[in-house]
């Protein structure tokens, strides 16, 4: 396991982050409680549990769309206080401008770092073609499958270079097909730029197949149950997912995550 | 085939129109036959009052729809980006939302008198609203993660606003620009009729007054074509803008 603590060894470092929320009309909700979890550089690291606990707030926080109330979050670029490009994010309905075409979205997001002109016409081509989207430069989001959306927006994201990508269940809205694939090509993508990735989740199988490490969450108030290191997204096995000891690990993980849902169950069956 | 189909009712509605007059079902003096509403057309065009009444509504009512659309952007994005802005407009809003704004033609008289200004203001306060709840309503309703893409690439909420608010609320607000086309054109004409010296709702009040019910139909009938051309020209500007929807 690589060290977490010096400084250049940084993806994120959460500390102590306790958020609370007030539904209208209802009591204040902890979402999450008192979670301290360090990602180093350059590692994928998925957030793991059932809904409701909380992983897609953790990831905003991460993303500074939402204020940390309690705690802090820190990057290799400092204490997290708002949204930042070093920040990249994609969401699961994919967040593309549907009034910009494919080229024109990654456009948008290359003129923000400065980048205009044939320069940055060339940097969005190379994407839009990493994603295998030649051809489908000038269609509007609405013309397009929701897998190729997502590609779009994975495009986007990663053209402008940010050093940690974060991943709201981004394939959450695909059909199996699609989202096996998707997961391939996110794994290809990612072995080749080695970037910080936090990977939202509640797909057992997609965590131990992409990541590095996972942190298995419990239902409301979120906290981090257990975190467990994997290694299945370094082989270069095309039979991975038939490998015994994949099988096992997902079995095992699946265990963690099923007493949390049963535990959910239970507290409602309490409330 | 698709343009038959919609002249076709049109010109069946002026047939009976023609018909039932010359065969005397309905009296002249009620409704003039179809060709005499024309011929007192060809007058009023040779004449020029047509177009020199014309020249007068038309300009000062988009003064009040031009200053309504800016206002209204305005208070509506305000709203919708402000909750002490919202408290301190919303009850205003609220108010003048269902009252007839032509209730108000007689206050507007005492205020700007008949000259352009009243009109002008009485477009304005009814275009105001449609745009101000489209704008609020359709800016409220973006989906935060739009922004918060934005955002992560670097955007300044400035920018954000422009690039992302507005053309996602667009389709809302083209709605509410739509329906002030709509009162931009009553209003016109019912502040003329009340209180005017020209334009075309001046017209057809004293041509009526006169007894020249040919000529006040014509002008009747330039009004509604006005209407329907700036509402199917307003419809193919909004497709071409928002063709990237599906």
């Amino acid at each position: 396991m690589p060290e977490a603590g010096s400084r250049e060894a940084i993806g994120v470092e959460i500390s102590r982050v306790t958020h609370r929320y007030a539904p209208r009309n209802g009591a204040q909700v902890t979402a999450l409680a008192n979670i301290s979890l360090g990602i180093p550089r350059n590692q994928f690291h998925a957030l793991l549990g059932p809904s409701g606990c909380g992983k897609s707030t953790l990831l905003y926080l991460i993303g500074g769309f939402i204020p940390v109330q309690e705690g802090e979050i820190r990057t290799a670029s400092g204490l997290v206080r708002g949204p930042g490009p070093e920040r990249g994010i994609v969401f699961q309905n994919f967040a593309l401008f549907p009034w910009k075409t494919v080229k024109a979205n990654v456009l948008y997001a290359l003129a923000q770092r400065g980048s205009r002109g044939s320069e940055a016409d060339q940097r969005a081509q190379h994407f839009i073609d990493m994603v295998h989207l030649t051809g489908f430069e000038g269609s509007y989001p609405a013309q397009l499958s929701g897998g190729m959306q997502q590609r779009a927006a994975i495009a986007r994201t990663l053209a402008t270079d940010p050093d940690i990508l974060l991943m709201d269940e981004p394939f959450g809205a695909l059909d199996a097909q699609t989202r096996r694939i998707m997961q391939e090509e996110l794994l290809g993508i990612w072995r080749a730029s080695r970037k910080t990735v936090v990977f939202v989740t509640h797909d057992v199988a997609e965590a131990v197949y992409l990541a590095d490490s996972i942190s298995v969450m419990s239902a409301r108030p979120g906290r981090i149950q257990q975190r467990i290191e994997t290694d299945f997204n370094n082989r270069n096995d095309p039979g991975i997912l038939r490998n015994p000891e994949f099988v096992d690990t997902v079995e095992h993980v699946w265990e963690l995550v099923r007493a949390e849902v049963d535990a959910t169950k239970a507290g409602r069956a309490a409330a | 085939m698709r343009v038959a189909s919609r002249i076709l009712p049109v010109l069946l509605v002026l047939l009976l129109w023609e018909g039932s007059t010359r065969l005397g079902f309905v009296s002249r003096a009620a409704l003039p036959p179809f060709t005499v509403v024309m011929q007192a057309l060809a007058g009023l065009v040779a004449d020029g009052s047509l177009w020199a009444n014309a020249a007068k509504s038309v300009p000062r009512s988009l003064v009040g729809f031009a200053a309504a659309l800016v206002v209204g952007t305005l208070l509506g994005g305000g709203m919708a980006l402000s909750r002490p802005f919202r408290t301190l407009v919303n009850p205003l809003v609220q108010v003048l939302y269902p009252l007839p704004k032509s209730a108000l033609i007689p206050l507007l008289l005492v205020w700007f008198g008949l000259g352009d200004t009243s009109k002008s203001v009485l477009v304005f306060l009814g275009c105001l609203l449609p745009v101000v709840l489209s704008t609020f309503n359709g800016i409220a309703g973006v989906n935060e993660v739009l922004v918060w893409s934005a955002r992560s690439m670097g955007a300044s909420r400035a920018a954000v606003l422009w690039d992302v608010l507005l053309p996602a609320a667009s389709p809302q607000i083209l709605t509410g620009v739509r329906t002030a086309i709509a009162f931009m054109f009553l209003l016109m004409v019912s502040s003329e009729l009340v209180i005017a010296t020209n334009g075309l709702g001046y017209m057809i009040g004293a041509l009526g007054d006169r007894g020249a019910y040919p000529a006040m139909f014509a002008v009747i009938l330039v009004v509604s074509a006005l209407g329907f051309a700036a509402d199917a020209g307003f419809q193919a500007m909004s497709a071409h803008w928002l063709r990237w929807r599906e």
